[in-house]
């Protein structure tokens, strides 16, 4: 036996601790803690106002046991109308503007500098917030649904670019080396080699951004944008509970169904 | 046929893959190439055809010279050169077929290819190639429905259809079990005499490439350390191409297995 093994044998064996010293360990634990402490007693929280205030919430949750869809139906559906008609649009175009960019965005098949370019789309389209894009464009374009159709087919470029490209920069190389060993032209390269291998993400990414850009033309409403969220918006605005309670309800059943497609759709591709 | 004149690969980190290699391949030769792992056997064949860029030295495939050719040069000669991979490199959420048809993407337009319309001529090329490989009924199956041996079978077929002169064969048995192994070993050379076709096929196994091909190349360190007949392998050029070890066992075994019928 070894002097190494002999040491070894019959002691104990644990796992080795993620930061070697004991006392940044442990410094580091107590620091965690007594910040999470002076954290929690520095928040001012004024009683009288929540009192207040659960009184109204009350009111709005009472309202949602008996939610109006009759009184503002026209409007309901106008906005609901709108909203759709954002959502599929916007998902569409941004789509098809993402696909390129996600080409040029893929390190393994782009050359630097389209790669720079496109990286650098995407991380403006990230960077900016789906809100101050809207509040930006409704200022340039006035209120209504364009803002919110150009608002979010931007926030898509960004979104669907950057997880496609990460899908393409995944792939097998060897699928892709294989056809680019038979001599095709880089758009047939693209097309048989690396298409076949990104296209369940691709349409995965499509139905997820579908959802998503529902879920936002909501919100995009209460700064202008147009679609159910301004519709919402006047509700809360006019203190109808109980229409913006079926407002609510109506996002919510949406966001579901599409949830249940978008699951539907991307086990079938898979 | 093709002539390699001084070929070398040096990578960015400074591994010299390729020393200088000078080759001559006739036509209608099947030649196999030895060696370690790491000795420049893949980045010799992806050399030739471009899939590395040779740091310096000549390939000639007939009169083109490749080493110099430009994108679309580059993608003609490529037809001529057939590949077949380790991990048969098919693209698996694709058919059968359109794995076999993607081998004359070099030949047509980019919306014929797009849109599936391959000429007729080329269809039924296609569905005559999987009958010879024994796969015709397996056209319209995706190809990751295929066992190991099938798939390579299609990606002998996908390479044919380029109607190429020279077949570039990267270890195309080393995925697959003995048995298959040979089968897809005695198909590559049969399909390549009955076509007059060329191949350099880089292979582990030597008794299997001492079984079946005319000639054998040893690599070692990117340079060639052996070039002859299958015979000529003897335990000492087996050293001075693997190093040191026991080789008599691998060479007998050639005499004492006997040859299965393609099935």
């Amino acid at each position: 036996m070894s002097g190494v093994l002999a040491e070894r044998i019959g002691r104990p064996w644990k796992k080795p601790p993620l930061i070697k010293s004991a006392a940044w360990r442990w410094g580091l634990g107590i620091a965690a803690l007594v910040y999470l402490v002076l954290a929690i007693g520095s928040i001012e929280v004024n009683w009288s106002r929540v009192y207040e205030g659960l009184e109204r919430g009350w009111a709005f949750i009472v309202a949602f046991a008996n939610p109006d869809f009759n009184s503002r139906a026209s409007d309901i559906t106008e906005g609901m109308i709108e909203s759709v008609i954002i959502t599929i649009t916007s998902t569409v175009v941004g789509i098809a503007i993402s696909i390129p960019i996600a080409l040029g965005a893929a390190g393994n098949i782009a050359p630097m500098p389209v790669y720079l370019i496109c990286r650098g789309i995407v991380a403006l389209s990230r960077a900016l917030n789906e809100i101050i894009v809207a509040i930006l464009l409704v200022a340039i374009f006035g209120f209504g649904p364009l803002a919110g159709f150009l608002t979010l087919s931007f926030a898509t470029i960004g979104f669907l670019s950057k997880l496609l490209a990460e899908d393409i920069e995944n792939m097998d190389r060897s699928q892709a080396e294989a056809i680019k060993a038979t001599g095709p032209s880089w758009l047939q390269w693209i097309n048989y080699g690396v298409q076949p291998q990104v296209m369940p993400r691709l349409i995965g990414l499509s139905m997820y951004r579908l959802d998503i850009n529902f879920r936002e033309s909501a919100v995009l409403g209460l700064v202008g944008a147009g679609g159910i969220g301004a519709t919402l918006n006047t509700a809360f605005d006019r203190y109808e509970f109980d229409t913006a309670a079926a407002i609510l309800l109506i996002i919510i059943v949406t966001v579901m169904a599409l949830e249940y497609l978008s699951g539907i759709i991307r086990a079938r591709v898979q | 046929m093709l002539r390699l004149e001084k070929l070398t690969k040096t990578y960015r980190t400074g591994d010299q893959a390729l020393k200088a290699v000078d080759l001559d391949v006739p036509k209608g030769q099947v030649l196999a190439l030895i060696g370690p792992s790491g000795a420049g056997k893949s980045t010799l064949i992806r050399s030739i055809n471009r899939l590395v860029e040779p740091t310096s030295g000549k390939a000639w495939l007939g009169d083109v010279e490749l080493t110099s050719l430009g994108g679309a040069g580059l993608r003609r000669e490529r037809r001529r050169m057939g590949m077949i991979f380790q991990e048969y490199a098919l693209v698996e959420r694709l058919t059968v077929m359109e794995n076999v048809l993607s081998g004359r993407l070099g030949y047509v337009g980019f919306w014929r290819s797009f849109l599936r319309r391959f000429p007729q001529s080329d269809v039924d090329e296609a569905f005559r190639l999987l009958d010879r490989v024994g796969l015709l009924a397996m056209a319209d199956k995706r190809a990751d429905e295929l066992s190991g041996g099938q798939r390579q079978r299609v990606g002998i077929a996908r390479a044919l259809i380029q109607n190429p002169a020279l077949l570039l064969v990267d270890e195309p048995t080393a995925s697959l079990d003995p048995k298959t192994s040979r089968q897809i070993m005695r198909l590559i050379c049969e399909l390549c005499a009955e076509r007059g076709l060329a191949a350099i096929i880089n292979i582990h196994d030597v008794a299997l490439a001492q079984m079946f091909v005319a000639r054998v190349v040893g690599l070692r360190a990117g340079a060639i350390e052996f070039d002859g007949l299958p015979d000529g392998l003897t335990p000492e050029v087996l050293t001075t191409i693997y190093g040191e070890e026991d080789w008599q066992a691998t060479i007998d075994k050639v005499d004492d297995e006997e040859d299965e019928a393609v099935a």
